[in-house]
């Protein structure tokens, strides 16, 4: 039996929105393991975002369990998740959200800032994720002074750099283009190597394919679960 | 979390907004201005009105004879059974918090050494007179108990007077004459200068109260022998005034037989009450003052207050990114409560540079007194920070308590 990461069980999001109840998930049951590389692909509004959030403990399931790496998130209080977020999740966005009129390092540097665990020295840390995601010549640029691609890489330093257990990454390369996307691919592959856990929504074909599992939403369901690459060795 | 590197965000953001910053701080720095000026002020009169209690003493009482009208005026003294040696003995003999008495009494007469004279008040007074009135002997010595009982023809002149008579020369040793009667000087005063009235207090000579009574005065009545005119006690430092001001006033009822409910024929007042009472207007300006600059630190922080919701408003989504990677809800309370003191004790900086040298401006062009000193400058650094605390909270409040997902999806 594989080491299980995330465990979710008839997991449901409503949304109330004047009047009448969206319901964002439906009785999603799912199990992802360590060092698993998963996309999520599905139409517009199928539930995939709110699924990510739920993983991260950015929001709360309405309904089910959800259980990340032994703990239950639908019962924690708030500076439990706060600390779940900081060293077992790194999030990665559409939009980057790089602070503004901060420097790369400094970014990369924030989730050490209120980090709890002991570590070694907050600039050294994130000069070696700026390094791994090939940036080190990079790091005193401000979010304005870099390519959409190098931000999307300092981001991807910023969710290294507690050394989380999985990287949650919500349409990363929406905002790229097809070249950088694809370097962006080769660099969560490494990261998989390397034994990170990785998610990500997609609508593009190339990046699941990239995957070695692949799920397919529809109105907060899923409806497909495949395995793929299976040969890859992890 | 390191409250350096709190401090240092809280910076940047302020810097981000520079003008704003400066504008809202603006509120702050003309109410910490104004709280310093007006506390200078009201704790310089005040200090000015402590100084004149200090000169006379604050732990001395007076007994007079007649009964006192409002404004502290009295009725003709003479009217009223005078004070005598008897009353004296039985005040020391009944009160132990007493540590000194005496007997005054005074009249005004010219003063003769060899060509020279000058009319000046003569004053008979006991020998614990120097110590209750917080006099000096500069040269010389004061009078012996004997001296003062038995009559001595000796006298201890004031600077005003051996100035007048001696013109600089030491009077010790000299003889002088008043009302024909020889004294010989065996003490000096020194000099107390102009009393809160604004008259000069080095005019004076004091001689034993019973050689005033018998030689000088004119007043030795022969149904009152033993007459003392005022009588001024100072009571133990660790006794209480005012207390001792209403024992003593039940005494002397005793003393003078006066029937229950009937007025006092004397009083016994208290001359740092007196002289507060008659800066009350003064003091009371100077709370309304204070008042008045307490209004603009609030307005200031009101000020303080709008501009931090527009800014957790304005950085909802950077939020939400604090508490995507991992910042508690504490973190980001701390982050904006920083961001406020820092905002008002910068102000509060300025501000006291602008309040002290107004204070420093006022002093020295006007006569208004004014107290500048270090504590005023902490109580507004202290304000400042409470300000900063308190009209920071709320917005802090409602940035900590934002959920993170709506944050980081915030338009
Ligand atoms: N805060 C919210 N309030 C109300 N409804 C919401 C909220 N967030 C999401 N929803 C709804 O939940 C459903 C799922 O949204 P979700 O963001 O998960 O979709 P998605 O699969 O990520 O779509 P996309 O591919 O466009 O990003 C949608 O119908 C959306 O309208
Ligand atoms: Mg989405």
């Amino acid at each position: 039996m594989k080491n299980v990461l995330i465990e979710c069980q008839s997991v449901c999001k409503d949304y109330a929105m004047g009047g009448e109840v969206i319901h964002a998930l439906s009785n999603v049951s799912l199990t992802i393991c360590k060092g698993e590389y998963v996309a999520i692909m599905g139409p517009s509004g199928s539930g995939k975002s709110t699924l990510m959030n739920l993983i991260g403990a950015l929001d709360v399931p309405t309904r089910g369990d959800l259980v990340v790496d032994g703990l239950n998130l639908s019962i924690q209080a708030p500076d439990t998740l706060a600390e779940f977020r900081n060293h077992m999740v790194g999030f990665v966005f559409q939009q980057f959200n790089l602070l503004p009129r901060t420097s790369a390092l400094e970014n990369v540097k924030l989730p050490l800032f209120y980090s709890r665990k002991p570590g070694g020295d907050a600039d050294d840390q994130a000069k070696a994720c700026l390094q791994r995601v090939g940036l080190a010549d990079r790091m005193h640029h401000d979010p304005t002074q870099l390519s959409g691609g190098q931000q999307q890489r300092v981001a991807i330093a910023r969710a290294l750099v507690n050394q989380p257990s999985v990287i949650l990454a919500d349409e990363p390369t929406g905002a790229l283009d097809s070249k950088t996307s694809l370097e962006l691919l080769d660099l969560f592959q490494e990261l998989n190597q390397s034994g990170i856990t990785i998610i990500v929504v997609t609508h593009d074909q190339e990046v699941a394919d990239k995957s070695r599992r692949n799920l397919v939403f529809r109105d907060g369901r899923i409806v497909t679960d495949t395995v793929i690459n299976a040969d890859r060795a992890v | 979390m390191g409250l350096w590197k709190t401090i240092n965000i809280a910076l940047i953001a302020l810097k981000v907004n520079a003008l704003r910053s400066f504008l809202t701080m603006l509120g702050i720095i003309i109410g910490i201005a104004s709280v310093i000026v007006m506390v200078s002020v009201s704790s310089g009169s005040k200090q000015e009105i402590e100084r004149a209690i200090d000169q006379l003493g604050s732990n001395m009482l007076s007994i007079r004879p007649g009964a006192s009208v409002s404004g502290g005026r009295h009725s003709a003294a003479g009217s009223a059974t005078p004070l005598t040696e008897k009353d004296i003995t039985k005040l020391k003999h009944r009160f132990d918090f007493l540590e000194g008495v005496s007997g005054s009494l005074s009249t005004t007469a010219p003063v003769i050494y060899g060509n020279s004279n000058w009319t000046t008040s003569i004053r008979g007074v006991h020998t614990d007179y120097i110590d209750v009135r917080q006099w000096v002997i500069d040269e010389g010595r004061n009078f012996s108990e004997r001296e003062t009982r038995s009559g001595g023809k000796v006298a201890l002149l004031g600077q005003d007077l051996i100035e007048k008579l001696f013109g600089g020369e030491t009077p010790l040793g000299a003889r002088i004459r008043i009302k024909n009667v020889p004294f010989t000087v065996i003490g000096t005063l020194q000099a107390k200068g102009e009393s809160s009235f604004g008259r000069s207090q080095d005019d004076v000579i004091f001689i034993p109260i019973s050689t005033a009574r018998m030689r000088v005065s004119g007043r030795n009545d022969r149904s009152v022998p033993d007459m003392v005119g005022n009588i001024y006690l100072t009571v133990s430092l660790d006794s209480n005034i005012q207390i001792a001001q209403q024992e003593l006033t039940e005494f002397m009822r005793e003393l003078r037989k006066i029937a229950p409910g009937a007025q006092d024929d004397f009083s016994v007042r208290n001359f740092s009450e007196f002289i507060r009472a008659r800066n009350e207007t003064s003091s009371t300006l100077g709370l309304l003052l204070a008042a008045t600059a307490a209004i603009a630190l609030l307005v200031g922080g009101i000020g303080i207050m709008n501009i931090m919701l527009v800014s957790v408003t304005e950085r909802t989504r950077e939020i939400g990114l604090r508490l995507a990677v991992g910042a508690r809800r504490n973190d980001i309370l701390m982050q904006f409560l920083v961001e406020a003191v820092t905002l008002c004790l910068i102000g509060s900086f300025f501000g006291v540079a602008i309040g002290v040298s107004t204070g420093e401006l006022i002093r020295q062009t006007s006569e208004i007194p004014v107290l500048l000193n270090v504590p005023i400058i902490f109580v507004a650094i202290a304000s400042a920070t409470f300000v900063g605390i308190f009209f920071g909270f709320y917005p802090a409040q409602k940035a900590s308590q934002m959920n993170p997902i709506d944050a980081l999806r915030y338009e």
